[in-house]
């Protein structure tokens, strides 16, 4: 069914109807939005304004322009019996033509440059938040509160694979959002592990890439409490269209209780470390992990994509010596894309993803690490 | 004695002629657009709706970059590079290409560059997939192993313009007939000479940003890579210091085209012929000053961001003189909407519409909104699809007579325009709007909340796509069955071109022309 009140005449809409099941994915979310949001800081705001000034400015222009070219080509015409005049030069003119599109862009540079310092100014913040671009994740981590954690997309991949119906926040969504604290002023310090990431939040005006090697500094003040999304900006491989971000900002209170439940969670794990697992505990533990940080590339089933990533089914490293296995998870493989997850999963998570490749997929080495081991591998045991 | 052409293949493997050479640039660039043209149609289709329903997302970062660098490098500047060919020494009254075996040349290695391109693309791992803008370390360290055939092509692209560049300046400044002085050329060859110079200024940059990369693939060095002290936004300043020159390469000689066909269908003189020099030769100062504005985002000081804001919003003052006097040169005329001037007037008026978008990017904060985003993309096509495209198939019609000496059908012509015109625009108009709304560049899936947009523009690129097989449909059939067209073709244009029989005789200007 077309529905009414986009306001737009049916014929806009027909191409939609060529899909059934397409109407039905959208019902929850926001059509048609056609312009920037205002956003939520000062700064998104400050650039919202100066994008819909700089809008008026050239409609103002075009419209001039435009009206003369539409004029001589109605009245102008051969057709309708007219002698073309032979004026073809004129001094004044140009100099005019020159002189007021310079000064509409002293107007124009005015405000802009206003707003840039501004936003430039990243001096004087209440908390940082350092923030890490990876293929294809974002770590966060809280300066001075001992807290760090990755940032996932959560859609399944059958949404995407259009086996499951799909979401309001399709893509947009991730497992564990940035929380931040409103009105506080929250700098970030953007880098990245692999390639060129850009971290940008639309709600919050802030767009920076992520460069390996390299910090670079922005800042937001957010003044309402809500969940504010974005993504990746910056093309940084496979699945650069599958790294979302999800910033969730609360009141100071709530804030609080949230960051002092994160770091009983993230101790409660450590301890896990000392604990020793059945097999059957890691393996399905594993999938999970599996499906989360090694899939995108290695496959679903382990099959790799020729050419680009190898298969973990029946390869040497999975069906050879556990150490080297262990080795390759942990510090990753230099000058590949195979990352370092050492940093990136927990000693559980990395005991169990590194048991269930080895046993799934008739991969069958019928092994099992514990966490304890792979602590011992990463102190250099 | 006249000699015409050898008979057979050598006639096109071995001529020096600049018309021969002309064509087979102009059959190559159109063989590339519709190359590049399919893979944007395998992106289009991916993006037809939300989920990924036709390519994996390697595949179709693949296709972006190949879309990219296909129509830059295969279509807009050897389509250009072969109306320069055809025309400049036409329209300076000279025989023929100052330099013609490194004409030939110059021709001839472009086929083997772009077969190695299109080659990649079943290599194990892929074709190169890191975007057209190639933004190291991704095309570097993580990049498919077919990256340094990529190099290797784009080494030979770039020696082609090289070459071709040479030529060109070479031609114009030694081949002029007596009395053609700088000041009396056609607006064609000037926006080209200083296209020429644009070229062989940026493409050794170019050369060497990839050399770069090919050494921090193969021999250890560490130009783009901060972990061996280097810097990957060092790679950006490389590249766009290439790349900002080259989009005005691909626009320049447009406006020397358009220069020509309005005052022909005004039936009036090119309205402020010296300003129209002069604000190419600022543009082209200008573009290599801005190129930081491709890197707003990458953390720059704020003084670096301020001067390349204030710099490109600049590049709007010649450009809007442009406009302005192509306007004046309308107004009071004595109009006739043939095929040619059909396109150019809708040039006039998207680029104009590009350049608006153009002036919104330019404005440094705004672009942290804008950048990497679907506005980009929706402002670059409108500067390069309507402008480049636009121009050089408005060329084409205006040209094509002279050249075959047989007459288009002019109802097939403002046909294509009208489907052109109408595909291009609901291509990318709604590009805009996906922008702003939050979609980014070169994703393979999206929020529904960007499906609408994203149809339509799916819809507008598969009709703007059949309307250029209906081109080629116009072109053949004027080759080979259209009416004979008149010496002056269209009604008292200006120009030497237009003193020769049509068509052009395989040999022009033995003797030179006499200029008033």
């Amino acid at each position: 069914m077309l529905k009414k009140a986009h306001g737009l005449s049916p014929w806009l809409l027909a191409p939609a109807m060529l899909v059934g099941s397409y109407q039905a994915l959208a019902e929850e979310v926001e059509r048609w939005k056609y312009n920037m949001p205002v956003g939520v800081t000062p700064v998104s705001q400050d650039i919202q304004g100066l994008h819909m000034e700089m809008f008026w400015w050239c409609v103002g222009i075009g419209v001039v322009v435009f009206a003369i070219m539409l004029f001589s080509m109605i009245f102008h015409r051969k057709s309708r019996g007219v002698k073309p005049a032979h004026f073809h030069e004129s001094t004044g003119l140009e100099i005019v033509w020159t002189a007021i599109p310079v000064l509409i862009l002293i107007l124009m540079a005015w405000p802009a440059t206003k707003s840039l310092v501004r936003l430039y100014d990243t001096t004087e913040a209440d908390m940082d938040v350092i923030i890490t671009g990876f293929q294809w994740r974002w770590k966060y981590e809280y300066v001075g509160e001992d807290l760090s954690f990755f940032s996932s997309l959560s859609t399944p991949q059958d949404q995407i694979n259009g086996l499951a119906p799909k979401g309001p926040h399709y893509l947009l969504e991730v497992d564990e959002p940035l929380v931040v604290p409103i009105n506080q002023k929250i700098r970030f310090l953007i880098t990245a592990n692999d390639v060129i990431h850009a971290w940008w939040v639309p709600a919050l005006g802030v767009k920076k890439d992520a460069i390996p090697g390299f910090i670079k500094e922005s800042w937001a003040l957010i003044k309402e409490p809500g969940i504010y999304r974005g993504q990746c900006a910056e093309l940084c491989g496979k699945d650069h269209g599958f790294m979302p971000i999800v910033v969730e900002a609360k009141s100071e209170e709530d804030y609080r209780a949230w960051l002092e439940e994160k770091k009983a969670a993230a101790a409660a794990l450590r301890e896990l470390t000392a604990k020793t697992f059945t097999f059957d505990e890691l393996y399905e533990r594993g999938e999970a992990v599996y499906n989360k940080s090694c899939a995108a590339c290695h496959g679903a089933a382990g099959e790799g994509i020729a050419g680009a990533f190898p298969a973990l089914k029946g390869s040497a490293i999975a069906q050879g010596a556990i150490d080297k296995h262990i080795d390759v998870v942990v510090n990753g493989v230099p000058g590949t894309a195979m990352q370092a997850f050492g940093e990136q999963l927990s000693e559980v998570d990395i005991a169990a993803v590194v048991t269930y490749e080895r046993n799934a997929w008739g991969n069958n080495m019928g092994d099992m690490t514990q966490p304890v081991d792979i602590y011992n591998h990463k102190q250099g045991n | 004695m006249a000699h015409g052409p050898a008979k057979g293949i050598t006639r096109w493997l071995y001529t020096t002629n600049h018309k021969d050479i002309g064509s087979m640039y102009l059959w190559f660039s159109f063989t590339m657009f519709i190359l590049g043209g399919i893979f944007a149609l395998i992106i289009r289709a991916e993006l037809f709706q939300p989920g990924l329903q036709i390519v994996e997302p390697n595949f179709f970062n693949q296709m972006t970059t190949m879309h990219g660098l296909v129509m830059v490098f295969g279509a807009v500047m050897p389509a250009f590079v072969g109306l320069a060919n055809w025309m400049v020494p036409m329209m300076i009254g000279a025989p023929d290409m100052a330099l013609p075996r490194m004409n030939n040349w110059s021709f001839w290695i472009l086929p083997f560059a772009f077969a190695m391109l299109s080659s990649t693309l079943f290599m194990d791992g892929g074709a190169p997939n890191f975007g057209w803008t190639f933004y190291a370390p991704l095309s570097t360290t993580y990049a498919p192993p077919s990256v340094t055939f990529f190099i290797f092509a784009i080494h030979i692209m770039g020696a082609s313009s090289i070459m071709g560049a040479i030529n060109i300046i070479a031609t114009i400044l030694n081949m002029r007939a007596p009395g053609m002085t700088l000041m009396k050329m056609p607006l064609f060859v000037w926006t080209w000479l200083i296209t020429a110079y644009l070229l062989i200024l940026v493409m050794p940059v170019l050369a060497g940003v990839v050399t770069m990369m090919l050494m921090d693939i193969h021999f250890g060095t560490s130009f783009f890579n901060a972990a061996g002290g280097g810097d990957p936004v060092l790679f950006q300043h490389v590249f766009w210091f290439f790349g900002h020159p080259e989009v005005y390469i691909m626009i320049l000689p447009a406006f020397g085209i358009i220069s020509a066909i309005i005052p022909t269908f005004a039936r009036k003189p090119l309205f402020g012929y010296a300003s129209m020099v002069y604000a190419t030769a600022s543009i082209a100062f200008l573009s290599f000053i801005v190129w930081a504005h491709h890197m707003f985002t990458a953390g720059m000081p704020v003084a670096g961001e301020l001067f390349f804001m204030y710099a490109t919003m600049l590049i709007a003052v010649p450009t809007g003189v442009k406009v302005f006097n192509w306007a004046a040169t309308m107004f009071r005329g004595s109009m006739t909407f043939e095929t040619p001037m059909l396109f150019a007037i809708a040039f006039v008026i998207l680029f104009t519409i590009g350049g608006f978008s153009g002036l919104m990017l330019a404005i440094a904060p705004a672009d942290f909104q804008y950048h990497d985003t679907y506005f980009v993309v929706a402002h670059f096509h409108y500067v390069l699809v309507p402008g480049a495209i636009f121009s050089i198939t408005a060329g084409v019609y205006y040209w094509l007579p002279k050249w075959c000496g047989k007459m288009y059908n002019e109802t097939l012509g403002k046909t294509h325009f009208w489907l052109a015109f109408i595909g291009i625009n609901v291509t990318f108009f709604p590009m805009h709007f996906s922008g702003l709304a939050g979609m980014p560049r070169r994703i393979p899936d999206y929020n529904m909340m960007f499906a609408d947009w994203n149809m339509i523009s799916s819809v507008g690129a598969f009709l703007f796509g059949a309307a250029q097989i209906l081109f080629l449909y116009i072109v053949i059939a004027t080759i080979v069955s259209g009416r004979k067209a008149t010496d002056q073709v269209w009604e008292n244009p200006e120009g030497l071109e237009w003193t020769v029989p049509s068509p052009a005789p395989y040999h022009t200007f033995s003797t030179p022309p006499e200029i008033k």
